[in-house]
Parts: structure tokens; C-alpha cells; sequence
């Protein structure tokens, strides 16, 4: 405890006192400083910071100033676009995908594409890239967690890729998959999820102009955290609906489950189109973050691309059908 | 018996370190890609954290002997509480902007929003009698009997966690375990005191 100071100490032994008190204080702030670090780099290990994918070079950034949406709003910067992602099979952490998934090797890769198709085909993915110009498309990306970016993709209509294999009559539905690697996609030991992806669209969906197979965005090869190689983009749906990381597409005539509506029906639905009336169990859809923006926008039904996509839903009840 | 009034301090200062940190890394604009998001997860993250090392003073000075371990807890329970003030006010703030037509709704309709407000409604008579005169003007059985809130608050607020992550339970499911492992140490201790009770090292010295 406390030494109080008391009069009957000798003149000659208050430099001792002095240098006690140094001493003690000397290992105070060694633990104080100590014990901080620690704290401090615990903190550090579990809530990593850093961006693992740099800001774009001036080069670069100056191709940038072409990337608006058509109603005028620029897009994310790449490293928002490549540093936050949700992407299962690496990590259910959003900033640590793009670590966890740095090394992803994804050449060669192919795509099969069959089912209910006259021409089924593997294709490898130097083919498919050479199936339709890559053009630049600045869209809207509304995560079903109610965050949003705009992301200048790089890819072709999927109808091109549906063309070449000509669906038959009785296709209703085009059924996606995931690459199942455990591998190389880690998280995929684990049983969060129903391994591999699966995601489905309506055939008229698939073949809407709007829903893109993108390679790339910003003008470069998509990296892995962004689907790479290859990916759907569909617009006006949420997020989750643009899977990854494509292998497999099949044509199929029943409806397919996707792997969010299997892992809980109530909350994501088959159609899972933006709306801003049907929210979800447990947050509303009637607002969203864009990233880069400190307050909130109004979510704009089918993610604002309604005057394209809402005759494809003519009649039907959007709350049943979410 | 170390010095106490050091050891305070210090443990003051450690479990204000994450506090620091968020302010820096703001100022710095080192949160991330969405920082509001960030400030919201990790303040929860650190309330259940806090919650939880106040739960956890009386088992381990038990166990350990060493009774001058309770002089933590009241402080540890106030950082819950704090970081609990800054987890509902990023909420607040950042996903409602103050609209407390658009909270109550959301908290009567979401009951994981309803569970989070219970929990860090349960502390607040917690941290408001947690003086010294509190004490005293409650008289030490009432204190007691109102501070066994101390073990709802972290329930709901595991259960807060639990029902808001979308797949991956992991997380709150850890903190579930912990949970249950400091609560059972309270029914052990209850019901069969002879596992549980130590006798302080300065008792057998």
C-alpha cells in the first residue's frame, strides 16, 4: 500500500524513498504498457483493419471517371468493391474475404452447360470469354444485408452463353453451381452452408438483356473475392442471387432451390427481386447503405431497374413471391 | 495482496484500449469499407465481451483464492454498460437516424432488436446503483437481489447475437458456451457449495 511521508524521516534517506518510488514506478508503466500492447494487438488480431486489395494506381484511377450509371452515379471505389465481400466458401467475414482468398487459383476452369439443351457443352473458359465482346456495365448492387455499391462490371449478356447451347421447349429454369473444392475453397469444410452454391433463375430472367456473366470489373479480370473467374450479375435482385464462381449450369424444368432459400425459407425467396415493401424478418428493406455514404437511401423497387424487368412479374403477388 | 489501486487502474485502462483504438482507426478512416457497420458489430462484440468478464470475477476469485478480485467487478460492469451505450447509439444513429417511431417498431416487430433492448434495459438500474451510497441506501440484500439482473442481461443479449447472425453461428454460439459455463458455476456454487467454495489463501496461511 501507500507509503504516506512522515517527519521523522531522515533527510538522508528521502533520495531512497525516491529511487523506490522510481523503481515502482518504473514497473508500473512497464505493466501498464505491457498489458496495453497486449489488449491493443488482441484487438488487432481479431478486427484486422487493413485493406488487403490497395487503392487503384493514377492510371488507373483516371479510366475511373468514365465509370457512372446511366442516372449519373459513380461507381465504389475499387478497393470498397474488393475488400468487402460476402463469399461463404472463404470466410462468412466480409472484410476477410479478400485475404483468405488471395491465392485461389482459377485457371484452368471450365462450365459445363447442359440439361435440357440440344447442344450440352463444357466449355473452357478462354472459349466462353470469346463468345461475346466484354462490355462495360456501371450497375447498381444491393446486398440483401441492405448495403449497396456500384460496381462497373465487365462481362456478356448470359443470353449469349444460353444461345450456343439451345435450351428446349420444355426448360423452364436455369439452375447455377458453385466450384465445390474444399481445398481451395477452405470455408467449405465447414457446414454453414449446403456446399456447393446453387442459385436459380427463371429462363426469361436468364435471358432478361440486363443479367450479365461477368469476368471482370473496373476493366480488369475479376480477383477471386469478386467471383472470380466467372460470375452472374443480376441487378435487379439482391446480391445473393449473382453467384460465383461458376462451374456448372443446367437447364432444367422445375423450379431449383438456391442455397439461402434451403438454409431458411422465410427469410430468402426464390425470386428475392429488391423491394422496398417486403422486408426482411429481421431488417428493413425499405432503406440501404451506400458504401462511401454516411447516411441512408431509400431502396427503389427492383433496385431501380423496374422499367426493364417489372412486365417479366405482371400479375404476380411480389410479397408471396419474395 | 497486490496493490489495488494500481490494478484498477490498469484494468481500467486495458478494457479502455478497444475504445481508443475504434476512435483512432476512425480518425484515421481505417475502419473499413463500412465503418458504420463496424462501429455497430464491434461495440456489441465488446458489451457481450464486458458482460461476460464481469460474470466471469466471482468464479475465477473463487477458484483461485484470491478475494481482492472482486474490486474488478464493478468497474467491468460499467464498461458492459458503456460499450452497451455506444453499441445502441450506432444504432441509433447509423441505421435509424434517431427515428424513434422506426425503433420502437422495429423493436416490437424484430425479437432480436426486442432482446437487445432488454438486455441493455436490465443493466441500466444496474449501472445506476452501482455506487458505494447505492449500496448503502439499498441495503446489501435488496443490492443483491437486484443485481442478479447481472445474469439476464448477458442471456439476452447472447440471445440478441444468436438470432441476428445469418449462418454462421460460431460466434454467438461461443459466447452461449462461456455463458452457460459461468451460470452453471452459480447453480454448482448454490446447490453444492463444497465443489466450489476455496477457502482465500489468507485464511490458511
Amino acid at each position: 500500500m501507500l507509503i504516506k511521508d512522515s517527519d521523522d524521516i531522515k533527510s538522508n534517506e528521502i533520495t531512497d524513498e525516491k529511487n523506490y518510488w522510481n523503481r515502482r514506478n518504473f514497473i508500473r508503466a512497464g505493466i501498464l504498457a505491457g498489458t496495453t500492447t497486449a489488449t491493443g494487438l488482441l484487438y488487432r488480431k481479431l478486427n484486422p483493419p487493413n485493406l488487403t486489395v490497395k487503392k487503384l494506381s493514377p492510371e488507373e484511377l483516371q479510366a475511373k471517371e468514365g465509370y457512372f450509371t446511366p442516372e449519373g452515379e459513380a461507381a465504389n471505389d475499387f478497393a470498397d468493391i474488393t475488400n468487402y465481400n460476402n463469399f461463404y466458401e472463404f470466410t462468412t467475414s466480409k472484410d476477410g474475404v479478400a485475404r483468405r482468398a488471395k491465392n485461389f487459383v482459377t485457371r484452368p476452369w471450365t462450365v459445363e452447360v447442359g440439361g435440357l439443351v440440344h447442344k450440352p457443352r463444357t466449355f473452357d473458359l478462354d472459349d466462353i470469354l470469346k463468345l461475346a465482346p466484354l462490355e462495360d456495365r456501371v450497375y447498381r448492387f444491393r446486398c440483401v444485408e441492405a448495403w449497396s455499391m456500384v460496381i462497373p462490371w465487365m462481362g456478356f449478356p448470359l443470353a449469349e452463353l444460353l444461345k450456343q447451347v439451345e435450351p428446349m421447349g420444355d426448360a423452364q429454369y436455369v439452375k447455377f453451381f458453385t466450384l465445390y473444392d474444399p481445398d481451395r475453397m477452405p470455408n467449405q469444410k465447414t457446414d454453414v452452408l449446403d456446399w456447393p452454391y446453387i442459385e436459380g433463375l427463371r429462363l426469361d430472367e436468364a435471358q432478361h438483356p440486363l443479367t450479365l456473366l461477368a469476368a471482370g470489373l473496373y476493366g480488369k479480370m475479376l480477383l477471386p473475392q469478386n467471383g472470380a473467374p466467372l460470375r452472374l450479375v443480376v441487378p435487379w435482385k439482391y446480391g445473393f442471387k449473382s453467384i460465383k464462381s461458376i462451374v456448372k449450369i443446367l437447364l432444367v424444368r422445375d423450379q431449383p432451390t438456391s442455397t439461402w432459400t434451403a438454409a431458411a425459407p422465410n427469410e430468402y425467396g426464390f425470386y428475392s427481386n429488391v423491394n422496398p415493401k417486403v422486408s426482411h424478418p429481421r431488417w428493413t428493406q425499405a432503406t440501404e447503405r451506400r458504401i462511401g455514404e454516411f447516411g441512408l437511401r431509400d431502396t427503389v423497387m427492383f433496385n431501380g431497374y423496374g422499367d426493364q424487368v417489372a412486365s417479366m412479374y405482371a400479375g404476380m403477388d411480389l410479397k408471396a413471391n419474395f | 495482496m497486490p496493490d489495488l489501486k494500481f490494478a484498477k487502474f490498469a484494468v481500467f485502462t486495458n478494457a479502455a484500449v478497444p475504445f481508443l483504438l475504434i476512435l483512432w482507426d476512425a480518425f484515421h478512416h481505417r475502419l473499413g469499407t463500412n465503418p458504420q457497420e463496424f462501429v455497430l458489430r464491434t461495440t456489441g462484440t465488446l458489451t457481450l465481451v464486458f458482460l461476460l468478464l464481469t460474470l466471469a470475477v466471482t468464479p475465477l476469485r473463487k477458484l483461485l483464492g484470491l478475494p481482492w478480485m472482486v474490486q474488478f467487478r464493478r468497474m467491468l460492469g460499467l464498461y458492459a454498460f458503456f460499450y452497451g451505450c455506444l453499441h445502441l447509439l450506432s444504432y441509433t444513429w447509423f441505421d435509424k437516424w434517431f427515428n424513434l417511431r422506426a425503433i420502437a417498431e422495429d423493436t416490437l416487430k424484430r425479437p432480436f432488436i426486442f432482446l437487445g433492448m432488454l438486455a441493455f434495459v436490465l443493466m441500466v438500474p444496474l449501472a445506476v446503483t452501482s455506487t458505494n451510497k447505492m449500496v448503502k441506501r439499498l441495503g446489501g440484500q435488496r443490492w443483491n437481489r437486484l443485481h442478479k439482473l447481472a445474469y439476464l442481461a448477458p442471456i439476452a443479449g447472447v440471445l440478441h447475437y444468436y438470432l441476428l447472425v445469418k449462418a454462421d453461428t460460431r460466434l454467438p454460439l461461443g459466447f452461449g458456451v462461456v455463458l452457460v459455463v459461468l451460470l452453471a458455476y452459480r447453480a454448482l456454487n448454490k446447490f453444492f457449495p463444497a465443489f466450489t467454495q476455496r477457502k482465500p489463501k489468507r485464511a490458511t496461511a
